[in-house]
């Protein structure tokens, strides 16, 4: 029997990205991140990071500033709650699509 | 636990294995678990889930948010699939491989306990760990065993929850098995570090008990997620320890709250919209079954 | 070598030539001695397989579908309650398209408790998308038993081997057991595909829409509907594997050529009792008896029920006068279970005979040669006034 029969037999999923859709439209708020603040890109060393420890889809990067995947990011501020420097305020997404229109 | 191997922010691994772009809900106490766990177990594991919000998280057909192999199976055979995963690994010359149960409290103390005891019983090479976001919240925030006294649920809506929170990890610990901890999503560098020992633990069962804060089970808004953690520990509700060879022993924030004072649990209580039944006289209850509690850690 | 042993054994020797690398089971009268045998084998040494004693027949077939699904050759048995515990594990077994094959040693089914034989239990899981084998006696067991593995692997379809209770399970026969080589010879090694692997990881049995969804590669993969319109047309394509698989043990072992009924005195019989397990060689007797009166009697024997052979059943009995369904089961508040699948496949014949349904040995009561005479006597004599509701034999109330 081929792979593809196989595949058609039963429900056998492939690992990917999205399977929630793009689940930044989930936001309500956008985490956004002030590098003059931020531990390791004052400093330039690897350091703090605990906006990618905690963030619960892993879309904040361990780099020097920590970027965010806004594509996936769903604003759930744990970012901004637990980062030492208050580096990272939540604001209002609506203003962000605006913009981008 | 060694001060020396503990792991740090800085050197924990940057390797994810776990897609973005899930179902699972926005501050997700379990998306911290998983992604920590999973960074600590590595690419050579097989995952055996049950349904839960695991499952969701995993994703749905044909898209896998898990860059892992993993069997889903009926909701009270996890430790049996574990079991299964094992033995085949051990008939196909694959034994190397970690095979790992990740279920929920519901899937673990309630309707999956006949399976895990027995897989328990029999020593079996597995490490199962269990989320415990206290209710069975995939199907909506209904009671389970884990859920604490007083606590609002769908099926505890006016009255609160009767009875006491089931404490899984001592039943676990009473089977004997090599490997006992407790730990929490708030703490995921001490959770991290559980799992890598778990897993050097090879041969026989290992069990870990995470407490998994949820932000619309629970009533908190999502950003607090760590904090309501954290305190639940802080209070002394929730220990931090291992169980090693029958040896107890606190571990982190909990080992280092030993004569010290802890948050009061009213604190606790206020911060969650579940606990918003609570009387005084649970209230009072449960803050006299903690100090019982450390009171006998120092005895 | 011929040897002579009880059905359980001949069963689990079975189990061992085919080489079953994970066996799980809880044991359940009367399949324990099958279950104790293939412990004694693996912890002797003569079968290196991996031996788990599960706390519970649910969690039995949950370590077949998770060892299976990783790649190992799984196995367990059952009966009755046990069967019927672990029954929502037996539609995922299907439904995840694992080859995993169990024997049942055929019981009634609680309540009231019984531990003696009927076709309840199997018979009461025809639905699942399972494949039903059924064996009349020892060679027969041991034989379906290694043809089975062959077979599930070859549709990917769980195969359930079933034989009466203590009727079969428990009596000693003489049957022919053959050496390991010529079942290697048979039956290769198991290797899926797709199966648990770190190098190639995969999520098995996930959640699936109502609706068709696109894969990561932008391919349409199929909804719920057609995952399960694949399991029933796959399992109608059996029928055409269950031959073909049966043609190359001929060839191998010497035995085979009735794929799907065992037909005694049919050809030219006006008469045929049908039945499933070891029944139809009771009947034998009875069709002797008659034929010597001048009554042209046949009974058949039933080895397929699911996929049911219909084509095959249809061309064996349309062209008799009367179909007398002899069963140890029934579909309650309808009729027989079996009788009801008879029918349906005479349904589009052009002629059909008439079709009698004749309820045996519910529980274990014993089924008395004389009246099995009795009953197919009255059958075709008194036609007309037995119509479709389920007679009842050996009753003493």
């Amino acid at each position: 029997m081929s792979k593809e029969e196989f595949c058609n037999m039963i429900s056998i999923s492939e690992p990917g990205p999205g399977d929630g859709g793009n689940t930044g439209s989930w936001r309500v708020l956008r985490p956004v991140l002030d590098a003059t603040k931020c531990i390791p890109a004052k400093t330039g060393k690897p350091s703090c990071f605990n906006c990618w420890l905690y963030c619960p889809d892993g879309v904040v990067t361990k780099t020097i500033p920590p970027t965010i995947d806004y594509t996936y990011c769903k604003g759930c501020g744990i970012c901004a709650e637990e980062c030492p420097s208050g580096a990272i305020t939540m604001v209002d997404e609506a203003s962000f699509t605006k913009e981008e229109k | 636990m060694d001060n020396a191997k503990k792991t740090t922010i800085l050197n924990l691994t940057d390797d994810e294995l776990v897609n973005p772009g899930n179902r699972a809900c926005s501050g997700c106490g379990l998306g911290i678990v998983y992604r920590t766990a999973l960074k600590a177990l590595g690419k050579d594991t097989v995952l055996a889930v049950p349904p839960s919000c695991l499952t969701v998280l995993q994703g749905l057909y044909p898209v896998a948010a898990t860059k892992l192999p993993c069997v889903n199976v009926t909701f009270a055979s996890t430790a049996a699939a574990a079991t299964g995963v094992r033995a085949a690994m051990r008939a196909t010359g694959r034994d190397h491989l970690n095979v790992v149960a990740f279920a929920g409290d519901g899937g673990t103390g309630d309707i999956g306990i006949q399976a895990l005891s027995g897989a328990c019983e029999r020593g079996e090479d597995i490490i199962y760990i269990c989320y415990d976001n206290e209710a069975y919240m995939n199907t909506g925030v209904q009671r389970s065993g884990t859920t604490p006294k007083g606590v609002m649920t769908t099926t505890t809506p006016i009255k609160g929850k009767l009875q006491h929170k089931k404490d899984v990890p001592s039943i676990i610990a009473a089977h004997g098995i090599d490997y006992v901890a407790t730990a929490s999503a708030a703490y995921p560098l001490d959770l991290y570090d559980k799992v890598k020992k778990a897993a050097a633990m090879k041969g026989g069962t290992r069990y870990i008990h995470v407490h998994t804060p949820c932000p619309p089970g629970w009533g908190f808004d999502t950003r607090y997620t760590i904090k309501v953690g954290k305190m639940s520990v802080a209070t002394g509700l929730f220990d931090l320890y291992e169980i090693v060879n029958g040896e107890f022993s606190l571990t982190g924030e909990s080992a280092k709250r030993v004569g010290k004072e802890r948050t009061p649990i009213a604190e606790y209580f206020k911060t969650q919209r579940r606990f918003k039944g609570l009387t005084q006289e649970i209230i009072d209850e449960m803050q006299a079954i903690i100090d019982d509690k450390w009171a006998a850690y120092t005895a | 070598m011929h040897v002579i042993e009880s059905g359980n054994v001949a069963a689990a020797t079975g189990v061992k030539l085919a080489r079953t690398q994970v066996i799980a089971a809880y044991p359940i009268t009367p399949q324990t001695p099958l279950t104790e045998k293939l412990s004694e084998f693996v912890e002797g040494g003569e079968l290196p397989a991996e031996y788990i004693p599960v706390e519970s027949e649910h969690s039995a077939m949950a370590v077949c579908i998770a060892s299976s699904t990783a790649g190992a050759r799984s196995f367990t048995a059952t009966s009755a309650n046990g069967l019927l515990y672990m029954n929502e594990q037996l539609h995922w077994a299907a439904g995840s398209r694992l080859p995993i094959v169990m024997c049942v040693a055929n019981r009634g089914v609680g309540a009231p408790w019984t531990v003696w034989n009927d076709h309840q239990d199997t018979v009461s899981q025809r639905d699942l998308g399972w494949i039903q084998l059924y064996c009349a006696d020892h060679q027969q067991i041991h034989d379906t038993v290694i043809k089975a593995f062959k077979l599930a692997e070859t549709v990917s379809i769980p195969v359930m081997v079933c034989y009466d209770g203590y009727l079969l399970s428990h009596t000693y026969m003489p049957f022919d057991q053959p050496e390991q080589e010529q079942v290697d010879a048979f039956l290769p090694p198991f290797a899926p595909e797709h199966f648990l692997n770190p190098e190639a990881p995969r999520n098995f049995n996930t959640v699936t829409l109502p609706d068709v969804r696109p894969d990561i590669h932008g391919n349409t993969a199929p909804g719920y509907m057609e995952i399960r319109k694949t399991l029933h047309s796959d399992l109608r394509g059996a029928i055409g594997e269950i031959e073909k698989i049966d043609g190359e043990f001929g060839e191998i072992f010497g035995r085979g050529g009735e794929p799907f009924v065992e037909p005694y005195r049919c050809d030219d019989a006006d008469y045929v009792a049908f039945c499933m397990g070891s029944l139809s060689y009771q009947v034998r007797d009875v069709v002797d008896a008659m034929r010597e009166e001048g009554t042209k009697v046949g009974v058949m024997g039933l080895k397929v029920y699911r996929p049911f052979p219909d084509v095959a059943v249809r061309d064996a009995l349309a062209k008799c006068k009367g179909v007398i369904v002899l069963e140890k089961a029934l579909s309650y508040g309808n009729q027989g279970a079996l009788f009801a699948d008879v029918k349906s496949a005479l349904f589009s014949a052009e002629t059909r005979p008439f079709v009698h349904n004749y309820i045996v040995g519910l529980g274990g009561r014993e089924i008395k040669t004389e009246h099995l005479y009795d009953a197919l006597t009255e059958s075709i004599n008194n036609e007309a006034a037995i119509g479709d509701e389920p007679q009842w034999v050996g009753l003493k109330m």
